[in-house]
Formats: C-alpha cells, sequence, structure tokens
C-alpha cells in the first residue's frame, strides 16, 4: 500500500462532545506556560531522542492538547530529559516540566503541585 | 505497635521505678528531683532504641564501610570534630562571629557547666553521690559554709561565670529573636510547635538555675560572686525561706525535665545526633539513594539554623522561603508534615549552595535526590531506551574520548574550541556524541528516574569501555560529575578547563596572554559539585586578566538555567539568571567566563553580555 505514498486513513474529525479534557486542564494549571506553544517545532528538531527515533515532541504536545492519549505514554518514555528543548523554545514553554507532568497525569498519579512564592507558609 | 518500642516502654517503667525507690533510700533524695529524672531517663531510653534501630538499618555498603574502618584511627579526627563543631561551633563562627559566640556559649558552657559541677560534687562528697547532686548541688551543699571542701570557693565562682557564660548565650538568642541581622541571618527558621516549646523549656533552665541558687544562697550564703549577689537582693526583698527556695529548685527541675523529654521530638536531638553523624562520616559511610538508617542520623542532625535559608537563590531572587533544606528535613522527619516532603523536594535547583553553606555539612542535595526517586516510582519506566543504538565501536586506543554532552551541541563554539584545542596539541580524539547523543542520565537522576537513569549510563559505559579510549573528557560539567561519580569507569574523567590547565601546565599548549579583563563564573555543578575551582582560574589567568567578584567559589550563584528544577518557569529562572550576571558584572569586565554550555547558554539570552566558555577564549589565543 505505501508503495503509492497514500493510504486510506481514519477520520480525524474531534468530537468535542466525547473530549476528555480533564487531563489537559490539569496540565494547564500545572504548567501554565503550556498555552504559550505556537508549534514551532524547535523542540522536535533539538531532542536528543529524535536522533534515533521517531519520537516527536511537537507531535505530542499537540495530542495531548487534543485530549488523544492513546500511546503517548509510551512514545513520553523515550525522553532523556536533557533539557535542550527547553534552551531553543522561543515562547519560553517549559517542556521539561509538561513532559513529567503528562507523564505523571497519564499514569494516574497525583502530579506535584506547585510551590508558588510563600504558598503555603 | 512495633517491638523496639514494645521494649522501650518497659525498659522506662522498669527504670523509672527503680531510680524512684532507689532515690527514696538514698540520704540525698528531695521530691522535686523526680520529673529531671523521669525527663533523663526518657530521653536516655529513647534516644537508644532509636540509634538502635537506625545503626541496623545501614545498608550493606554503608555497614562494609564501618566494619572495615572501625577498628582503624579514624575516630580520632572524629572526635577531634565533634569537640570543634559539636561544642565550640567552629564552622558557624565562621560564617559569623557573635552567632558562633551564641551557640559556644550555650552548648561549650553547657558542657562545661556538668563537667565542672560534677568535678565540684566529687570533691565536696567523697564518699560517693547519686548523678543527680551535681546538678542541684547548691541544695544538698547548703549546710555547710564555703570552707567545706577544697578550693570550695574559687569552685562557687568558677561555677557562676560559667552560668553567666551560658546566661549571655541565652541574652543574645533571644536578641536573635527580635532582630536577626547582626548575627549574620536574614531569615530564620519558622519552627514547629514542639522546638518552639521545647526551646522555651531550653531558655527557662538557666535563669531559673540562677534564681534557684540564689534562693538557696538567701538562706545559707553559698554561692559564687553572682549567686550570692542575687541571693542578696532576695533576702532584701523579703524571699529568703525555704518554701521559695523549693519552688525555685521544683520549677528548675521541670525545665530540665521538660526539655529532656521534648528533645526527641524538637530539635535539639541533633545536640546528641551530630557526634554519631561526624563519627560515622569520618569512618567513611556516605549517603546512599534510598532513605537509610544513615539519613536518619541526618535528619536528626539538622539543628534547624536556618543558615540554608539566606544563600538560597529561591529565597534571594524569588522569596520563596518554604523549600529550603531545613524545610524539606524537617517535613521529612515530622509525621504531620510529611505531606509536604514531596513538593518541597520537587521545587530546588539542586545547586548545592545549601550543602556548602551547612553548618553540620549535611548531604542535602543526596536527601532531596531521595525523595524524588521515591516520588517517581509509579513513572520510572525500564526499557524505554531500546531505540538507542551503538556507534560503531570506535577503535580508540591511544586516543581521548571526547564528549560534548547535550547542551554543547547548542553551543557550538565550545566544541569546535576543543577540537581546535586537540588539533594544536596534535592529539588524536574521539568525538563520541558528535552526530548522535545519549543522554549522560545525570538529569533523569536529579528528577528521580532512577532506572532510566541507570540505562543511559550503561548504554553509554558500554561504548566507552569498546572504544577502549584512554581518558574521558567532557565539556558539560553536568556530564563531568555523572562520569566522576555515577560512572564506574577505568579510564580517568577530565573536566575541559582540567584538561587545558594540564595541556598549558606541561607546556603542551602555547597560549598568549591578551588584554581582556574577565570575570569567571563558577558552574554549580563543576563548583560546589565536583570541587574544580583552580583549574579554570589558572587557565584564565594564563590567557587573560581575571578580576575577583564578590560571591565565587564555593559561594557562587546559580545561573537559574540548571537542570535541577522543572517547576520554575522563565521568568523566574531569568530572575536567579540576573543576579548572578549584576554580580559578575560588577567589577566592569570586557567578558564573563564560564566553563559550562548552560550557563552560557543562559548568560547569552541576557541582553549585551558577552560570555565566552573558557576553552573559547584559550582557542583564541593559541600561539601556533
Amino acid at each position: 500500500m505505501n508503495k503509492f505514498g497514500f493510504t486510506i486513513s481514519q477520520g480525524r474529525q474531534l468530537n468535542f462532545d466525547e473530549m476528555k479534557t480533564d487531563k489537559v486542564e490539569k496540565l494547564l494549571e500545572l504548567v501554565p506556560s503550556y498555552k504559550f506553544c505556537i508549534g514551532c517545532g524547535g523542540c522536535t528538531a533539538a531532542c536528543s531522542a529524535a536522533g534515533y527515533t521517531d519520537y516527536n515532541i511537537r507531535k505530542i504536545h499537540t495530542s495531548f492538547f487534543r485530549a488523544q492519549y492513546d500511546g503517548l505514554d509510551e512514545q513520553l518514555k523515550r525522553c532523556m530529559l536533557c533539557g535542550k528543548c527547553l534552551l531553543v523554545c522561543p515562547r519560553g514553554v517549559n517542556t521539561r516540566s509538561l513532559i513529567i507532568n503528562m507523564r505523571r497525569l497519564l499514569a494516574n498519579v497525583q502530579p506535584n503541585t506547585f510551590v508558588r512564592k510563600g504558598a503555603e507558609q | 505497635m512495633s517491638w523496639p518500642f514494645i521494649i522501650f516502654v518497659i525498659l522506662y517503667w522498669l527504670g523509672s521505678v527503680g531510680l524512684i525507690v532507689w532515690s527514696i533510700f538514698s540520704p540525698f533524695f528531695s521530691v522535686y528531683v523526680v520529673p529531671f529524672m523521669l525527663g533523663v531517663l526518657f530521653l536516655l531510653f529513647f534516644s537508644i532504641v532509636k540509634y538502635w534501630r537506625w545503626i541496623h538499618s545501614f545498608d550493606k555498603l554503608q555497614r562494609a564501610i564501618i566494619r572495615k574502618n572501625i577498628w582503624s584511627w579514624r575516630f580520632l579526627p572524629a572526635i577531634w570534630e565533634a569537640f570543634r563543631e559539636g561544642l565550640l561551633h567552629w564552622r558557624i563562627t565562621k560564617k559569623n562571629v557573635l552567632l558562633g559566640y551564641m551557640h559556644r556559649s550555650l552548648a561549650f558552657g553547657w558542657f562545661l557547666l556538668i563537667v565542672v559541677g560534677a568535678v565540684q560534687a566529687r570533691l565536696a562528697f567523697p564518699d560517693g553521690h547519686p548523678f543527680w547532686v551535681a546538678i542541684f548541688f547548691n541544695y544538698f551543699e547548703n549546710d555547710h559554709d564555703l570552707t567545706a571542701f577544697k578550693h570550695a570557693v574559687l569552685f562557687a565562682n568558677l561555677m557562676d561565670a560559667l552560668l553567666l557564660y551560658v546566661l549571655s548565650g541565652l541574652f543574645l538568642a533571644m536578641f536573635k529573636k527580635v532582630w536577626s541581622r547582626p548575627m549574620g541571618m536574614k531569615r530564620t527558621t519558622r519552627h514547629t510547635l514542639m522546638d518552639r516549646v521545647a526551646k522555651f523549656a531550653l531558655w527557662c533552665i538557666f535563669p531559673l538555675r540562677l534564681l534557684s541558687e540564689a534562693a538557696t544562697s538567701s538562706l545559707f550564703g553559698n554561692g559564687g560572686f553572682l549567686v550570692n549577689w542575687l541571693g542578696d537582693i532576695l533576702a532584701s526583698i523579703g524571699l529568703a525561706n525555704e518554701a521559695f527556695e523549693y519552688t525555685c529548685w521544683t520549677l528548675y527541675s521541670v525545665a530540665l525535665g521538660t526539655f529532656f523529654s521534648l528533645m526527641p521530638f524538637s530539635r535539639y536531638m541533633h545536640i546528641f545526633t551530630e557526634v554519631f553523624l561526624i563519627y560515622f562520616r569520618n569512618l567513611g559511610v556516605r549517603d546512599s539513594d534510598k532513605k537509610t538508617g544513615y539519613t536518619m542520623f541526618e535528619l536528626s542532625a539538622c539543628s534547624r539554623c536556618g543558615i540554608c535559608i539566606d544563600g538560597c537563590p529561591m529565597n534571594k531572587e524569588l522569596g520563596i522561603v518554604n523549600m529550603q533544606g531545613v524545610y524539606m528535613l524537617q517535613s521529612i522527619r515530622n509525621l504531620e508534615l510529611q505531606k509536604n516532603a514531596e513538593p518541597i523536594a520537587e521545587n530546588c535547583l539542586m545547586c548545592d549552595r545549601c550543602v556548602a553553606d551547612c553548618p553540620v555539612n549535611l548531604d542535602l542535595s543526596i536527601i532531596r535526590r531521595q525523595v524524588r526517586i521515591n516520588n517517581k516510582k509509579a513513572i520510572d519506566s525500564k526499557g524505554g531506551y531500546g531505540y538507542l543504538r551503538n556507534v560503531q565501536p570506535f577503535n580508540s586506543i591511544g586516543r581521548v574520548a571526547y564528549f560534548g554532552g547535550c547542551m554543547s551541541h547548542l553551543t557550538p563554539g565550545i566544541t569546535k574550541s576543543m577540537e581546535t584545542i586537540f588539533n594544536a596539541v596534535g592529539q588524536k580524539y574521539w568525538y563520541m556524541d558528535r552526530d548522535e547523543t545519549i543522554c549522560c542520565g545525570r538529569p533523569l537522576l536529579q528528577q528521580g528516574f532512577e532506572n532510566q537513569a541507570f540505562e543511559l549510563r550503561r548504554k553509554n559505559t558500554e561504548m566507552i569501555v569498546n572504544s577502549k579510549a584512554t581518558m574521558l573528557i567532557t565539556s558539560c560539567p553536568i556530564c563531568y560529575q555523572s562520569f566522576k561519580k555515577e560512572y564506574k569507569l577505568s579510564i580517568p574523567v577530565m573536566h575541559h578547563t582540567e584538561y587545558i590547565n594540564m595541556l598549558i601546565e606541561s607546556g603542551r599548549l602555547k597560549v598568549r596572554k591578551d588584554d581582556r579583563k574577565v570575570t569567571y563564573h563558577d558552574p554549580c555543578e563543576l563548583g560546589r559539585g565536583c570541587g574544580i575551582y583552580d583549574e579554570p582560574r589558572d587557565v584564565l589567568k594564563a590567557t587573560t586578566t581575571l578580576l575577583k567578584t564578590s560571591e565565587e567559589r564555593e559561594h557562587s550563584l546559580c545561573c537559574g538555567f540548571n537542570l535541577g528544577n522543572p517547576q520554575l518557569d522563565i521568568e523566574q529562572q531569568t530572575l536567579i539568571r540576573n543576579a548572578a550576571r549584576d554580580n559578575l558584572l560588577k567589577p566592569n569586565p570586557d567578558l564573563i567566563a564560564t566553563a559550562c554550555p548552560m550557563c552560557k547558554k543562559a548568560f547569552m539570552r541576557a541582553d549585551n553580555v558577552p560570555v565566552k566558555d573558557v576553552a573559547e577564549i584559550v582557542a583564541e589565543n593559541i600561539i601556533k
């Protein structure tokens, strides 16, 4: 099939009524800079893991934002947390925190709360 | 109910009943000593059970080290260090003289009071006496005038002088509560209720002692210069009676008993625990990645002095004052606060500044990592890195392996300069991660992903061993610390500043000195992490004019872009970076030099800050 350069793919329309956005909302709350992402792909271009495999952090960000959580956990395990994505990001998205918190949310672990200025004091 | 607890309860009650029976039949009995004795017994049994349990939960490696070194001479430096730090508080004195005096007068003064008091009681009652007589000496030695035993007057005055010494420290401690600036502390710790009650009991002990002795002196005149003076005042206002005297001694005994019973649950447990910790540390025991008995000793040895708060960049630049080492240890130790331990442990730059400041030398970063490892158990997966392929085994016999590190891929200036330097000295090298890089694993380990970090380490070790390279040189301090401490490599590992310094010193690399003035930024991982302070400075001195800054070496400021804290957002990191930048720009240099690609990247992001790596400066100044 692939020889033709095209395939028949499933519909990609998002059904907003069925979207489970609880994790996305939680993630936005934990990492507010998530919403600054413009999808430029700089993180993916710099990624150490992407040099070896099809690990694509931009794709993961986008899928997560669309609440398409399937298979993301397996993907995220490939990250080495080296932090290059953090330094190249032109929008100051806290990518490492995103990855750690996504993994926590996907594994249904209660994510850490942020400890902000003088909070809980 | 665990068995040590049951044993503790049985021993405690047996001991208490035995002691009370013994004391009632003793000629030196008075009811008011009972609270003191119960407190002492409680502390004694509780500490024995606790320490016993902790020593038994040391891990295999720690036990092996103890077994190996227990019969060596290492206890001698341990005794010296325990005396110097436990009593004289030398490290605190080096930080601030007044603060050191305060701690010394309370610790060393009280210690001398006990020792001299024991000698005094021994001389007064040569036929022997129960131990509490030394504590309540003036009460029992009241039917003599001061010619009762040899040097009685001298001892009375000596004891008064010591009490005055302790009281002066107490006065300073109260003063510090109101205004801590003169003691070199901007912020002090917020203590738990238990700590405050114990502190109140401690503060009551010495004034009550003075008052009780004065009350006895008002009746018998058996004190030294201070006690007799206060005794005369008491007599002049009509308090020279036995009821008042008895009340005072009872209160003194209750204060002592309260303090001793609260000690195991408060920060004051550090008084004894620090001695044990110093002993084990001198034997060579170090913390591991799991919570062991040694960690428990460290937790208890923290005096919660709060010195770690002032230096912390999170406090200084961001005003976050609830995650410093003292609060982390407090929350791990305190059952009620344990829910806070994880958020506190996660929110830290891991810049090791607190480790450098800590007067007890606690390894706060490792304890923090233990909590993080525990916290990440659920998501620390195995087998995620199946995709990593071996770089073709490169036969590197006689070559050095060069590991740029992930971050150096974003600062090609550093790797290019290193290649220039290798070529200039004719050193054959193997650039391990020129095209594809495997992370060293330290960023993962810092976040607590123990298994994943192990997988990366195994992959890298395999590559290095297969290559048969003679030496490993790395440009990134994070990788350097990882290769040095976490990998078990048989070849020498060097940071590029060390390597360049070696080349210059041996004359293989000839450099000229230019007229640029530079300040050097100590990267946290290289300086405090690995103790490399002099090599980069020597290199800079050979190539440029090095200026001094106010916060250098172990007191250097973190650049804020450290990978230790993923929670900080870019604005907060920038604030921390700016503080470090301003400090470096103060002497008006032409250039900021650093030795870490991460720090370089951090300073490059600031406007108009010329920053270069040590390797780049050297590469520009090579004489061909």
